[in-house]
């Protein structure tokens, strides 16, 4: 028929270009690195990083007196943590999302430290709060202090002091939601300075 | 009721071993120590042990152990005091006597580095158990920190 005319034609021009596997079974199907190359999912990946960063869940997870600034007064009524949607503190390292080390880092607890944080399941955040778990804090010159808890596990958001007031933590979360959602220009207004809150 | 100058008195017309200095503090020599704490148990009511802690004297090449003893019946104290040498540092450990002096003695046998023998587990307690030198001696060198 007319309409078919240079059918065969094309399929002979075809067959010439395309491998001929592309027309039947495709054996790429089952190469996982071919289907990552092909099949892109950065628009869900956005969508997984809205829910994620706003409802950041950080392990129930203390060394010493920073985690009553960091955990416990950043939950209290004053710096009400709820209202970003961050104040379910699991008690098990498999459901939460953030590790808060709030305290000295000592060499027999940087053991466990290491434990828990592998035990938490991917995407997971660290953030160091306090000068004991950023550098060693009043200790590092002691014999049995970790100097810094990024010798150990790696760390997204620094918050300095001693302790650090409640609304610096608050704002430690405020810019590990950014980093989730990768919001550059609000981690550019803090960019050269140090942010106690 | 006995109190604490009385009792250290009783103690020195009892004990012939024992010296008792200025401050009431009862210095016995480390062979008589066991037979003497035990005694403390048993015929003083001492039962209770508040405090054992050690003191690193290096110029006299000495250790100097110390014990807290309180009476929970009777509410009198004694402080017990014993001399170890610094080169072998082994004193028999009073843990059959006060089972509280567990924990106590393994953190002077972490800090400075005493052996109780007798002691039903004598392990590091504050510090790794990998840990080398004992950070409470007066000659213990450490480099490291901050970087």
């Amino acid at each position: 028929m007319e309409v078919n005319k240079g059918k065969t034609q094309i399929e002979a021009v075809q067959k010439d270009i395309w491998a001929p596997e592309y027309f039947g079974d495709n054996p790429d199907l089952y190469n996982v690195h071919e289907v990552k190359r092909l099949v892109h999912l950065a628009p869900v990946e956005k969508v997984l990083n809205m829910a994620r960063a706003h409802s950041i869940w950080p392990l129930g997870f203390g060394l010493a007196c920073c985690a009553i600034e960091g955990l416990m007064a950043a939950q209290g009524p004053r710096y009400d943590l709820s209202r970003f949607g961050y104040e379910v503190l699991r008690n098990t390292a498999r459901q939460a999302d953030v590790m808060l080390v709030a305290g000295t880092v000592t060499t027999k607890a940087a053991d466990f430290v290491v434990r828990l944080w592998e035990q938490m399941s991917e995407p997971k955040w660290c953030m160091a709060i306090g000068g004991c778990a950023i550098s060693g804090g009043p200790f590092v010159d002691s014999y049995h202090v970790v100097p810094g808890v990024n010798k150990l596990v790696p760390v997204d958001v620094y918050v300095p002091g001693c302790p650090p007031r409640p609304d610096a933590v608050l704002d430690a979360f405020l810019m590990l939601r950014a980093k989730i959602l990768d919001k550059r220009e609000y981690l550019q207004r803090s960019k050269g300075k140090v942010v106690t809150g | 009721m006995i109190d604490n100058a009385a009792l250290v008195e009783e103690l020195r017309q009892k004990f012939n071993y024992i010296e008792v200095n200025e401050q009431s503090t009862v210095i016995v020599p480390k062979d008589k120590l066991l037979e003497f704490m035990q005694a403390l148990k048993d015929d003083y009511a001492l039962d209770f042990l508040t405090n054992l802690t050690a003191v690193d004297y290096i110029d006299e090449n000495k250790f100097e152990v110390i014990y807290n003893i309180n009476s929970t019946a009777k509410g009198y104290t004694l402080m017990v005091k014993t001399s170890v040498d610094r080169d072998n540092p082994e004193l028999p450990s009073v843990f059959p006597i006060w089972g509280g002096a567990n924990w106590q003695e393994r953190e002077v046998y972490d800090l400075l580095g005493i052996v109780f023998t007798g002691h039903p587990n004598l392990k590091r307690i504050l510090l790794d158990y990998d840990y080398e030198g004992h950070p409470l001696r007066k000659d213990f060198q450490w480099k490291g920190g901050r970087e």
